[in-house]
């Protein structure tokens, strides 16, 4: 039944897209078909695949900076008050900094390269983990910390079991967000300074009033975050959430 | 202070313990009194709900550090806790909650424990899952799995119905008669107190003090409805002449 529907959507925005295309014409829409060609030809050259595993690699990189540093501060600053006010106004600049300012000051100070653009995408991320991940952090239960002391549970496992497992809810929200966030966000950081990448491919496209290829790069490219959606963010919400009561 | 004390034995003597109230002012939760259990003694405290029970336990624990006076614990200081709320790990199964509270303990002593408190079938389960009385057990599981040298117990069969709380008693005294350990049970049933301990501690409202000290002669376990009744009486006359 789902899956039914699904495709059934699916199938109406096709039909939706030929219509359309046809209506505004092959230079403004091309049809799916036209799209699809292109595609093929582009993965031929390999171009497709070098395009899309460069956007790819720069996605996780800032992704998995802007969620380890995120986590970590936003927990310190969820648990500590001092800490808390002390980082709080810079985290309400950072989260209040335009994405292109960030973007164009880290390629001024730090030259057009990949490390630029991986730290300005992540700056882009942080603010957000951090403010999701400090809620998190403030709802802990000290109930279950008093167990964990009491007990005489080590760092290492009280973080693992006790905290990590709080934070999961938040930490998944945080995922799910940030993915969708960062990759749009390195889009536009490849158009501004990279060689090479989706975003990069995108903007000559644009020049060059390529309708065709920029729908074809973006249709790749959504393809793949919607696989690691299902098989990777999914999958990892099913495991967080195993031992909640299902309803029966 | 904490002092490190003798093997097995609790001492406790504290001069006083308030609050810094929301309202401003000062609250008076502890007077003064002195508590001391030998190695394997099994002791009850009973007052009247709110008169600082839990925050003596807490003090005793090391959460409650900004008091005046002095604890020392057990030499090796490992401490069972079965709080007034179960308080399980909900994200892990009965086992691994075991598990990470007790990491040393073998799997021969964790499967005699759950076979012990029947919780063997429910080893695999979340405590989402679990009925409170299931869930008591497993806390009392979890605090015999560490093979303590002071055993806390907070009011740990309150909110049962009176036969499951009874089967539950039945299980703590074996499991400490098959393990001496001197322990700390907080209630605020007379009855109770009779049922389970070597001895009796009666403490006034709050700020608490201690009324009586009444020593139990009778062993654990075999005494009887009547035997209960007569003793609790005699408390509680001890109580009334304080």
């Amino acid at each position: 039944m789902k899956s039914a529907l699904h495709l059934g959507s699916l199938m109406l925005l096709l039909v939706t897209w030929i219509v359309a295309s046809h209506a505004l014409g092959e230079r403004l829409l091309p049809e799916p078909k036209t799209v699809a060609l292109a595609l093929i030809d582009e993965a031929r050259s390999g171009a497709l695949t070098f395009n899309l595993s460069v956007t790819l690699m720069r996605v996780f990189a800032s992704f998995a900076i802007a969620m380890v540093l995120g986590t970590l501060i936003g927990l310190l600053m969820g648990r500590s008050p001092i800490f808390d006010w002390l980082a709080d106004p810079w985290l309400i600049v950072l989260l209040n900094l335009p994405a292109l300012v960030i973007i164009v000051l880290a390629y001024i100070w730090a030259g057009l390269t990949d490390t630029a653009a991986i730290a300005a995408v992540a700056l882009n991320k942080l603010p957000i983990a951090i403010v999701t991940i400090r809620e998190g952090a403030r709802a802990l239960d000290p109930t279950l910390d008093e167990m964990a002391t009491v007990f005489r549970m080590s760092g290492g496992s009280r973080l693992l079991y006790v905290t990590l497992p709080q934070l999961a809810p938040y930490l998944v929200a945080t995922t799910r967000s940030g993915l969708s966030l960062v990759w749009k966000i390195v889009l536009i950081v490849e158009m501004l300074g990279r060689p090479n990448g989706v975003g990069f491919e995108i903007g000559a496209a644009f020049q060059l009033f390529d309708v065709t290829r920029i729908l074809a790069y973006a249709l790749a490219f959504t393809v793949v975050m919607l696989v690691i959606e299902a098989f990777l963010v999914q999958p990892l919400e099913r495991h967080v959430s195993r031992w909640r009561l299902r309803p029966a | 202070m904490y002092p490190a004390g003798v093997s097995g034995r609790l001492e406790l003597h504290i001069k006083n313990k308030s609050y810094r109230a929301a309202t401003g002012g000062r609250l008076h939760v502890l007077g003064e009194l002195s508590i001391t259990l030998a190695k394997g003694e099994v002791a009850a405290l009973v007052g009247p709900s709110g008169c600082g029970k839990t925050t003596l336990l807490r003090i005793i624990m090391g959460l409650d550090r900004d008091f005046e006076g002095v604890v020392s614990l057990p030499a090796d200081r490992r401490l069972g806790v079965v709080f007034q709320e179960p308080r399980l790990l909900p994200w892990w199964t009965v086992e691994e909650n075991i598990r990470l509270a007790a990491p040393q303990a073998s799997p021969g002593a964790v499967s005699a424990l759950f076979a012990t408190l029947g919780l063997t079938e429910h080893r695999l389960h979340y405590p989402g899952e679990l009925s409170l009385g299931l869930a008591r057990r497993v806390a009392l599981a979890r605090a015999f799995a560490i093979e303590p040298d002071l055993l806390i117990l907070d009011e740990p069969f309150v909110s049962l119905d009176a036969s499951l709380a009874e089967r539950l008693r039945a299980e703590l005294i074996e499991l400490v008669s098959r393990r001496p350990v001197t322990t700390l049970i907080v209630t605020h049933s007379i009855d109770e107190a009779i049922g389970l301990a070597d001895r009796v501690f009666l403490l006034s409202s709050s700020p608490a003090r201690i009324v009586a000290d009444v020593p139990i002669d009778n062993p654990r376990g075999s005494r009887s409805p009547g035997e209960i009744a007569v003793m609790a009486n005699r408390i509680r006359s001890a109580a009334n002449s304080a």
